[in-house]
């Protein structure tokens, strides 16, 4: 009984590291600017069938095109932005939702134009094939992969905002824009380029996330609920509310799901509404 | 002087609102051409009806009062299921079906509008998906009440006043939606040509300056959204009465995002808005229906972004404007 609550533990963490990696963007780009970005995920499956392409068309190795992945979504992120997404920064949210599902709409038929509704299975190298034996456990080595990956990012990322100048200016631009911008610092550079990584975090997201729940045209709208609920029950704005919110959905949703198969998916969103309405900030957030 | 005394006169102003004007009465003739012109397109008439009234109760929290809303299915689906199971269990006559639904789902939507009112922003429109996906998860698993994915069995609705027959032909179906419509199309037009819905709007504008003037606006949003989920429930019991059958599509996020395309597309804040978004959009889905589903939301998507960028107000507004800038 020991075994399969660790393991369901293990899975449901190296999920919620998943949702990490995918949501971590928003989280910092709603925080910055308030733009309610529904088509994040849609970025997250660009970098997917990037990462797809790469594999399949140009025997690039997995690894490799996991860079790939995260450039590519970047700057298509970073075009959109400069172009469209920054005319409704004050245009309200329900206009920046129904634009940026829109977007979500066509990316989804352009994937369908191009790849057809079906899955995109990839062929993983061996050293990311089969499991590692502990304690008598066998824990999938691409669990343990993806947990490394995941603790790098937050690595990464805590250290950039903690740490280096532009860090510095992201926290100041999201505690008060206007201060910030009063004291000269370029807000809508600054924007853009979180922006940028945001998405290209979304995108790896997205190449990362094939082997464990594939990559198929939907896959911007059905993991955006995740994405969601891990960015409101974190708080805007917060790197380490993004990380505790998406382990704690994943391992209750693997949970939920492993155990009380009948209530599992039922579970998440009574504690997502539960959650919002003692906290409507989230739990880490400010505002 | 008096001219802007004149303007500035609330009640007046109210009173000019609500007059009819020619528009509308000829728009509403019109709403019986399917019964002469189009009598083998009576079923989806039926479901135009059905899904203006819908889109209605949602502008009205929308596009009156501000709350943007990502789970109204969840009203529409509880009216929907609460008649179906009302049937099964051996009451199907149709107008106490209505009015209980609508009772029920009003009452769901008094509850709701608690939660609804502490939140803005990300968070509401993350409590409001929450909870209509969690209604579908609910009734998911409950498959011994819904029927889970199957969909409910067994629905058994009674002629209206048992003489008309909900036929496959819809002609009674349509009628009885319809007359249902311009109901809460009325009911609706009175309660925003009121002082009510002054001060919806005024809460919509700016929620700090209402209390400023002395104005209870949480009383004033609870009330609103109860009333629009009543209404939604209303939408729903009339799909499973004219249909008899419920699936759990009624309470799916699609629906609930596919009505507040069809308000952006009609124009928020104003019903007639609601209801030509809402015929727009059916009528050309079941044009391009043959079509490749993904490829229709192409359309819809591109549409959305352009209307966003070009047409903040919906196409409805934005045609208002370029005739010559006449107020909503």
């Amino acid at each position: 009984m020991f075994g399969s609550y660790a393991i369901v533990l293990f899975d449901g963490f190296a999920f919620g590291m998943l949702l990490f990696i995918l949501s971590v963007g928003l989280s910092v780009t709603l925080g910055l600017m308030n733009f309610v970005n529904l088509a994040h995920c849609a970025f997250g499956m660009l970098g997917g069938y990037v990462t797809v392409t790469a594999m399949r068309q140009f025997g690039v190795p997995f690894l490799l095109t996991l860079p790939m992945a995260f450039i590519a979504a970047a700057l298509v992120s970073v075009a959109f932005e400069r172009t469209l997404f920054r005319r409704l920064y004050r245009a309200g949210e329900l206009n920046q939702v129904l634009f940026t599902i829109g977007l979500v709409f066509v990316a989804s038929a352009v994937a369908v134009y191009f790849f057809g509704t079906g899955q995109q299975p990839i062929q993983m190298p061996s050293f990311l094939r089969g499991s590692v034996e502990f304690l008598g456990l066998r824990f999938g080595a691409y669990r343990i992969f993806l947990i490394v990956v995941a603790l790098i990012i937050l690595a990464l990322l805590v250290f950039g905002l903690e740490r280096t100048r532009l860090g510095a200016q992201i926290r100041a631009a999201v505690d008060n824009q206007r201060v910030a911008q009063g004291l000269g610092l370029d807000v809508e550079k600054i924007f853009a380029l979180t922006f940028a990584v945001g998405s290209g975090l979304a995108g790896l997201g997205g190449a990362l996330a094939i082997e464990i729940v594939g990559l198929d045209p939907s896959f911007g709208f059905h993991y955006l609920v995740y994405v969601l609920i891990v960015v409101s029950v974190g708080g805007l704005g917060s790197v380490a509310g993004s990380f505790l919110g998406a382990a704690l959905l994943g391992i209750s949703d693997v949970a939920g799901k492993y155990f009380v198969p009948e209530v599992g998916s039922f579970l998440i969103y009574v504690v997502l509404v539960a959650i919002l309405f003692v906290r409507p900030q989230g739990l880490f957030g400010k505002r | 002087m008096t001219d802007v005394a004149t303007r500035t006169d609330p009640q007046r102003w109210l009173a000019r609102q609500s007059r009819w004007s020619p528009f509308e009465i000829v728009f509403w003739l019109a709403t019986l051409l399917p019964f002469i012109l189009f009598p083998t397109y009576l079923p989806l008439a039926n479901q135009i009806a059905i899904t203006a009234l819908f889109a209605i109760s949602v502008d009205l929290v929308l596009g009156y009062a501000g709350i943007v809303t990502l789970g109204h299915a969840m009203f529409f689906g509880l009216g929907a299921y609460f008649v179906g199971i009302l049937s099964k269990h051996g009451w199907g006559e149709p107008l106490t079906g209505l009015l209980m639904a609508g009772l029920f789902a009003g009452a769901v939507g008094f509850i709701v509008s608690f939660m609804i009112v502490r939140v803005q922003h990300l968070a509401l429109l993350m409590i409001t998906m929450g909870l209509g996906l969690l209604t579908y998860e609910l009734a998911n698993s409950l498959s011994w009440l819904t029927g889970g994915t199957d969909g409910l069995q067994g629905v058994d609705i009674w002629p209206i006043f048992g003489v008309f027959k909900f036929d496959l032909w819809g002609y009674n179906a349509y009628a009885y939606s319809l007359l249902a419509l311009f109901v809460g199309f009325l009911l609706s037009r009175r309660l925003v040509n009121s002082t009510f819905g002054l001060a919806l709007r005024g809460v919509r504008e700016n929620v700090t300056r209402m209390p400023a003037i002395g104005s209870n606006y949480r009383a004033h949003l609870q009330l609103v959204y109860t009333l629009s989920a009543a209404l939604a429930g209303i939408a729903g019991a009339l799909l499973t009465q004219t249909t008899g059958t419920v699936s759990l599509e009624v309470l799916s996020f699609q629906r609930s995002a596919d009505v507040v395309v069809m308000l952006i597309l009609g124009g928020t804040g104003r019903l007639y808005g609601a209801i030509i978004g809402a015929t727009i959009f059916l009528l050309v889905r079941d044009q391009v229906a043959g079509l490749n589903p993904q490829y229709w939301y192409f359309w819809i998507g591109l549409l959305l972004m352009v209307v966003v960028l070009t047409m903040p107000k919906g196409v409805l507004g934005g045609l208002s404007r370029l005739v010559g800038g006449r107020k909503p």
